[in-house]
C-alpha cells in the first residue's frame, strides 16, 4: 500500500516539477491550479472529480454557471431530502402557529407550557434548519449561491438563539437571503426589513413613534436598534456620513414597521410583515440631509431607496466582497471599480460578482491558496474533500461551536468576521487538526444516523484519492512528508495541512 | 517637560474632569464629597465611600492583571446604581433598580450609590476593601457603535482605525521576558483584538471539555503534523505555539481537575467553569501574568428588567464567576487586579420597550487583594438634562486609559516611557486614577 501510494505520488509529483523551473510568484496560475481556485472561492472546495471536471468544461463557463444558479438543476436526491424536512417548507405563520409560545397576548400560557413550547422549537426546527443548510453547502451543485447565501445571512445576521427567530431562521435564509443572494441589493434590503426574523431580532416590531396612538403597553415607544443598524452593517458603513440624528430620523421613519401576531396565530400567509399606521410617526423629519415629509410606509421605502443607492453603502459592499473573495486586505482600486459597478447597475450583485472574476486581482498568484479558511469553510469544506455526507447535523454544528463559529450562532448583528486574523491562532489550529483525524476512518458520527453504531463494513478515506481531489494544492515537500507518515495519520495530515487550512 | 510635569499643568485642562494633582503619583480623579453635586434637594447627598484603611498584602509571586469585557454594553447605571438621585427614578419608571431596603432594591455602598441586588456575591469584596468602580468612565470617542467601541478599547486608540494590535499585546512586550508560551492567556475561541500582536498569546477554549486529552497531544502525531508545520509562516508559528502551550495547560490541568475529580467536587455551572480553571492556571503558573475573558449578553434593548429581570439574569452568574477566580486564585489574589470594561454605556432615559440604547459612559469594576476598595473612583458628573453627554447618556469624566494606564505603571510597573507605546495618542495627557491601590 504504501509503495503504490509513494509511486502514485510521484506521478503526480512529476506533474507540478516543470512550474518550479521559473519564479513561481511571477507565474500565472495553471489551468488545474485555476480549477482549485474558483472551486475554493465560488465554492466550498473541491469534492472528488470536481478540479477535473472543472478544467474539462473551461473557466469560463465554469464562472458562468454559477452566476446563473437558475440553470442549474439541484440532484433529485438531494431535493428529496429536503422536502422531507417537515418544518422546512412551513411558511411564519404556520410556524409561529405551532410552535411559537402558547399564547400572546395577554397570556394565559404557564412558565412550563412556554419553556415547553421553547423546547420544542429547538427539538424539531433548529436541527432541521441546520441540515438543509448543511445539505445545500456540501451537496448543492449551485455552490456560487451558497456561498453568497451565507454571506449575506452574515451581512445581515440574525441569531437564532433570540427568543422568536428561531422560528423563522431557516425562513429568513429560504426566501429572504438565498433568492436575492445573486440578484439585486435593494431588494434584498427589502426582503430583510420585511422578513419578521429581522424585524424581531433588531426589536423594530416593538418600535413606536412617541405619543402616537399605538404607543402603549410594549409598544411604548421608539427603539433605536434597527435603525442604527440597517446603517451601520447593512449599508452605509460605519464611517459612512450619518450622525445620531440620522439614527433617530430612520428609527421614526421606520416605526409602525411590524409583526401582525394576531394575523400570524390566525394563520395568515401574509403576516410576516404589517406596517401599522397607528404606531407610525407622521412627523416631518430631517434624514441624510434631505426632509422626508408624512407618508407611511413610503417613508421607510423611500430611505431604502436612498440606503441602496448610496456611495458609501457601494463602497461597503464592494469591500466585503473583496475581502470575502480576494483577500483580507482589500486592494483600494478594485474596490472602488467594484463600487462603480455596484452604482452604474443599480446595485446588481451579478454585475458586481462578474466584475471581481474578472478582475487580474482574483487571478494573481499573491492571492491564490493564500486565506485562511474560516472555521466554516474549513468544516464544510473537509466534508466535501473526503466525500463524507451529512446524515447527522449535530456533530457538524457541534464542531463549528468548538470553533467558535456555530450555524446562526453569532449573537450581535455584524456577524462573523472573514479573515485570517479573526481565526487563526494557536488552539483553533489543533482543534481542527484534531477534527481532520476524526473524518478519516468513515465512521465519524456525522456520516451515520444519531444513536446508531458505525458499520462494520465502512470504508476508509483513501488518502491516494484525497489528494488527487486536492490537487494540486499540496507542495512537494508535504507530498513526501505525507508518504511518509503512518497510514492511518495520512488523511489526517492532508486535511489537517497548512495547505489545506487555505483556499 | 517630561510626562509627569505635563500631568501637572496639562492634565488640569482635561476635558471637564476635576483632576487633583496629587504628589509624585500623578493626578487624581478624586472622589471628593465635599463639591456641590448636581442635585436637587430631593436627592440624598453624593457620597463616593470612603476606602477602607489596610495595608498591603503580600502575594506570592509577581503581578498579574485580568481583563474581562463585557461585551455588547452593559448598563452601568443598573450595575452602581445611583439611587440617591430623584432624577433616576424618574427617567427609568420600570427598570429602574428600587432603592435600598425595597424588594429586590440596590444593596447600599455610599449612601448615594448602590450595587444591583445579583452582584451579591462580590458584595464581600467591596466589605472587605477589595473590590471599588471608576464610574461615569469609558473611551471618549462618540462611537455608539459596538463593534468599533470594543475596537477602540481594545486597541488603546479611541478614534483611530487603522490600529492592529491590542494594547494589553503591547503591554505584554514591557512585562519581564520569561519565554512562557503562557505568559498571556485568552479563554475563548479566538484570540481577542485587544491581546493581538507580536507577542504570543495562548488561548484555551472555554466549557468542560477544554480540558480532555486529544488526539493532537499524542506526540507521535504532534510529531508527524510538526514536519508539515515547519515553515516560518503564521500558521507554522501558530502551531508551534499552539502545541507549546497545550502541552503547559494540560499538564496544569490534569493534575488539577484531577485533584477536583478524585474528591467528588463537579465544576461549577456556566462562566464559573472557565473561570475556575483561569484562577487555578494562575494560581499554579506564576508566569500566566495576562489573562483575559469576554462575556456577551448586555445589550439590553428590551425588557431589561429591574433588580429582577433579564439584566440580573446575566449579572448573577457574572459574579458568582469573578468571585469564583477570586477565590481559586487563592494567595494569588493578591498579586491580581481583575479589571471589568464594557464599551459603552447606555441610555440614561428608559426606551419605550423597558430596555435602554446605546449610551456613552459606565463603570469600571476593580476586584483584587490589593485594589484599594469601598470606595467609588471618579468624578460623578450628575444626571440631570445639562450634565448628559449629548442630552442623553451619562458623560465620561474618567477615560479608560487612565484607570488602565494606572495599573500598568503602579501594578504591574510597566516604565513611564512604555506607558506612551501601549497608549500612543494618550502619551501626552496621560491621567492617573491616582491611589487605587494599596
Amino acid at each position: 500500500m504504501r509503495a503504490a501510494f509513494n509511486t502514485a505520488m510521484t506521478g503526480l509529483l512529476m506533474a507540478s516539477l516543470s512550474l518550479l523551473c521559473q519564479t513561481v510568484s511571477a507565474q500565472a496560475l495553471t489551468t488545474q491550479e485555476q480549477a482549485l481556485h474558483v472551486l475554493n472561492r465560488l465554492a466550498y472546495g473541491p469534492r472528488p472529480g470536481d478540479v477535473a471536471a472543472v478544467e474539462k468544461i473551461g473557466i469560463q463557463r465554469y464562472l458562468d454557471e454559477q452566476l446563473h444558479p437558475e440553470r442549474i438543476a439541484l440532484p433529485g436526491d438531494l431535493q428529496n431530502r429536503l422536502d422531507s424536512l417537515s418544518t422546512y417548507h412551513l411558511n411564519v405563520s404556520q410556524l409561529y402557529g405551532q410552535y411559537g409560545p402558547p399564547s400572546f397576548p395577554p397570556n394565559g400560557a404557564s412558565q412550563e407550557e412556554k419553556n415547553a413550547a421553547r423546547r420544542r422549537a429547538g427539538d424539531e426546527i433548529t436541527p432541521q434548519s441546520h441540515l438543509a443548510r448543511l445539505w445545500l453547502a456540501t451537496e448543492s451543485p449551485r455552490q456560487l449561491q451558497e456561498v453568497m447565501t451565507e454571506f449575506w445571512f452574515n451581512h445581515f445576521n440574525v441569531f437564532e438563539g433570540k427568543d422568536w427567530v428561531r422560528y423563522w431562521t431557516a425562513d429568513y435564509e429560504k426566501n429572504a437571503i438565498r433568492p436575492n443572494a445573486l440578484g439585486n441589493f435593494r431588494e434584498l434590503l427589502g426582503a430583510v426589513a420585511h422578513h419578521p426574523a429581522m424585524l424581531y431580532y433588531l426589536d423594530n416590531w416593538l418600535s413606536s413613534g412617541v405619543n402616537t396612538p399605538g404607543a402603549k403597553g410594549r409598544f411604548k415607544g421608539l427603539n433605536e436598534n434597527y435603525a442604527r443598524e440597517i446603517m451601520e452593517l447593512h449599508t452605509l458603513g460605519v464611517n459612512g456620513g450619518y450622525s445620531q440624528a440620522d439614527v433617530i430620523a430612520l428609527a421614526r421613519i421606520l416605526s409602525g414597521w411590524t409583526i401582525d401576531i394576531r394575523d400570524m396565530k390566525e394563520g395568515s400567509d401574509s403576516a410576516n410583515f404589517t406596517f401599522n399606521p397607528r404606531r407610525h410617526d407622521n412627523g416631518t423629519k430631517q434624514f441624510l440631509g434631505h426632509t422626508i415629509t408624512a407618508d407611511g410606509q413610503q417613508e421607510g421605502e423611500h430611505a431604502l431607496d436612498m440606503l441602496a443607492q448610496n456611495t458609501a453603502t457601494a463602497h461597503f459592499i464592494a469591500t466585503e466582497l473583496v475581502q470575502y473573495f480576494v483577500a483580507d486586505q482589500p486592494d483600494p482600486a478594485l474596490v472602488n471599480q467594484l463600487a462603480q459597478r455596484f452604482l452604474s447597475s443599480n446595485g446588481d450583485i451579478k454585475a458586481v460578482l462578474h466584475a471581481l472574476f474578472d478582475s487580474p486581482q482574483f487571478w494573481t498568484r499573491k492571492n491564490y491558496q493564500s486565506q485562511f479558511k474560516t472555521p466554516y469553510q474549513y468544516v464544510i469544506s473537509s466534508l466535501r474533500a473526503s466525500a463524507t455526507p451529512v446524515v447527522n447535523g449535530k456533530p457538524v454544528n457541534g464542531v463549528l461551536n468548538q470553533f467558535g463559529m456555530p450555524l446562526y450562532g453569532w449573537l450581535t448583528p455584524e456577524g462573523y468576521k472573514f479573515s485570517q486574523e479573526a481565526w487563526l491562532n494557536p488552539d483553533a489550529l489543533l482543534r481542527r487538526i484534531n477534527f481532520a483525524n476524526g473524518l478519516s476512518n468513515g465512521k465519524s458520527p456525522i456520516a451515520r444516523a444519531e444513536n446508531t453504531q458505525p458499520s462494520a463494513i465502512v470504508d476508509p478515506v483513501d488518502p491516494l484519492q484525497l489528494m488527487q481531489t486536492l490537487a494540486p494544492m499540496l507542495s512537494q515537500d508535504d507530498v513526501i512528508t505525507i508518504a511518509n507518515s503512518p497510514a492511518n495519520l495520512q488523511v489526517g495530515l492532508i486535511l489537517g495541512s497548512p495547505a489545506f487550512m487555505k483556499r | 517637560m517630561n510626562r509627569r510635569e505635563f500631568i501637572r499643568y496639562a492634565g488640569l485642562a482635561g476635558s471637564g474632569a476635576i483632576v487633583i494633582p496629587i504628589g509624585l503619583s500623578g493626578c487624581a480623579v478624586v472622589p471628593a464629597g465635599k463639591q456641590t453635586a448636581h442635585a436637587t434637594d430631593a436627592n440624598a447627598p453624593l457620597a463616593y465611600g470612603t476606602p477602607k484603611q489596610r495595608l498591603h498584602a503580600d502575594g506570592e509571586g509577581p503581578p498579574r492583571m485580568v481583563v474581562v469585557f463585557l461585551r455588547g454594553a452593559v448598563d452601568g447605571l443598573n450595575v452602581v446604581v445611583p439611587h440617591g438621585d430623584r432624577e433616576y427614578y424618574q427617567a427609568r419608571p420600570s427598570i429602574a433598580v428600587a432603592r435600598p431596603g425595597q424588594p429586590n432594591g440596590a444593596i447600599d455602598l455610599t449612601g448615594y450609590f448602590g450595587l444591583h441586588p445579583a452582584l451579591r456575591p462580590l458584595l464581600p469584596y467591596w466589605e472587605s476593601g477589595q473590590l471599588a468602580f471608576v464610574h461615569a468612565s469609558g473611551s471618549p470617542d462618540n462611537s455608539r457603535s459596538h463593534f468599533e467601541a470594543q475596537d477602540y478599547m481594545e486597541t488603546g486608540t479611541p478614534g483611530q482605525h487603522n490600529t492592529r494590535d491590542g494594547w494589553m499585546n503591547r503591554l505584554q512586550a514591557y512585562l519581564p521576558q520569561e519565554n512562557s508560551p503562557v505568559q498571556a492567556l485568552a479563554l475563548g475561541e479566538s484570540i481577542p483584538r485587544i491581546l493581538s500582536g507580536t507577542q504570543v498569546v495562548a488561548n484555551m477554549s472555554t466549557g468542560r471539555d477544554a480540558a480532555r486529552p486529544t488526539l493532537i497531544d499524542q506526540p507521535k502525531v504532534s510529531q508527524a503534523f510538526g514536519t508539515l508545520y515547519a515553515g516560518d509562516d503564521a500558521l507554522g508559528k501558530a502551531y508551534r505555539d499552539g502545541v507549546a502551550a497545550r502541552k503547559e495547560l494540560m499538564s496544569e490541568l490534569s493534575s488539577s481537575e484531577q485533584r477536583i475529580a478524585n474528591n467528588g467536587a463537579p465544576l461549577p455551572n456556566g462562566l464559573a467553569i472557565d473561570t475556575t480553571r483561569l484562577g487555578r492556571l494562575m494560581r499554579s503558573d506564576t508566569r500566566i501574568r495576562l489573562g483575559f475573558l469576554a462575556v456577551g449578553g448586555w445589550d439590553t434593548h428590551t425588557n431589561q428588567g429591574n433588580g429582577a429581570g433579564q439584566l440580573a439574569g446575566r449579572l448573577n452568574p457574572l459574579a458568582v464567576g469573578l468571585a469564583t477566580l477570586a477565590q481559586e486564585l487563592g494567595p494569588a489574589f493578591n498579586d491580581t487586579v481583575i479589571v471589568v470594561v464594557s464599551e459603552f454605556g447606555r441610555t440614561f432615559r428608559e426606551n419605550g420597550n423597558g430596555g435602554t440604547d446605546h449610551g456613552h459612559g459606565n463603570a469600571i469594576w476593580l476586584l483584587g487583594g490589593n485594589v484599594r476598595g469601598h470606595t467609588i473612583y471618579g468624578q460623578w458628573p450628575g444626571l440631570d438634562k445639562n450634565a448628559l453627554y449629548e442630552g442623553r447618556d451619562l458623560a465620561i469624566t474618567t477615560d479608560f486609559r487612565a484607570v488602565m494606564a494606572t495599573l500598568a505603571e503602579k501594578h504591574l510597573r510597566i516604565q513611564d516611557s512604555a506607558l506612551q507605546k501601549i497608549f500612543p495618542q494618550y502619551g501626552n495627557g496621560l491621567q492617573h486614577v491616582g491611589q487605587i491601590l494599596v
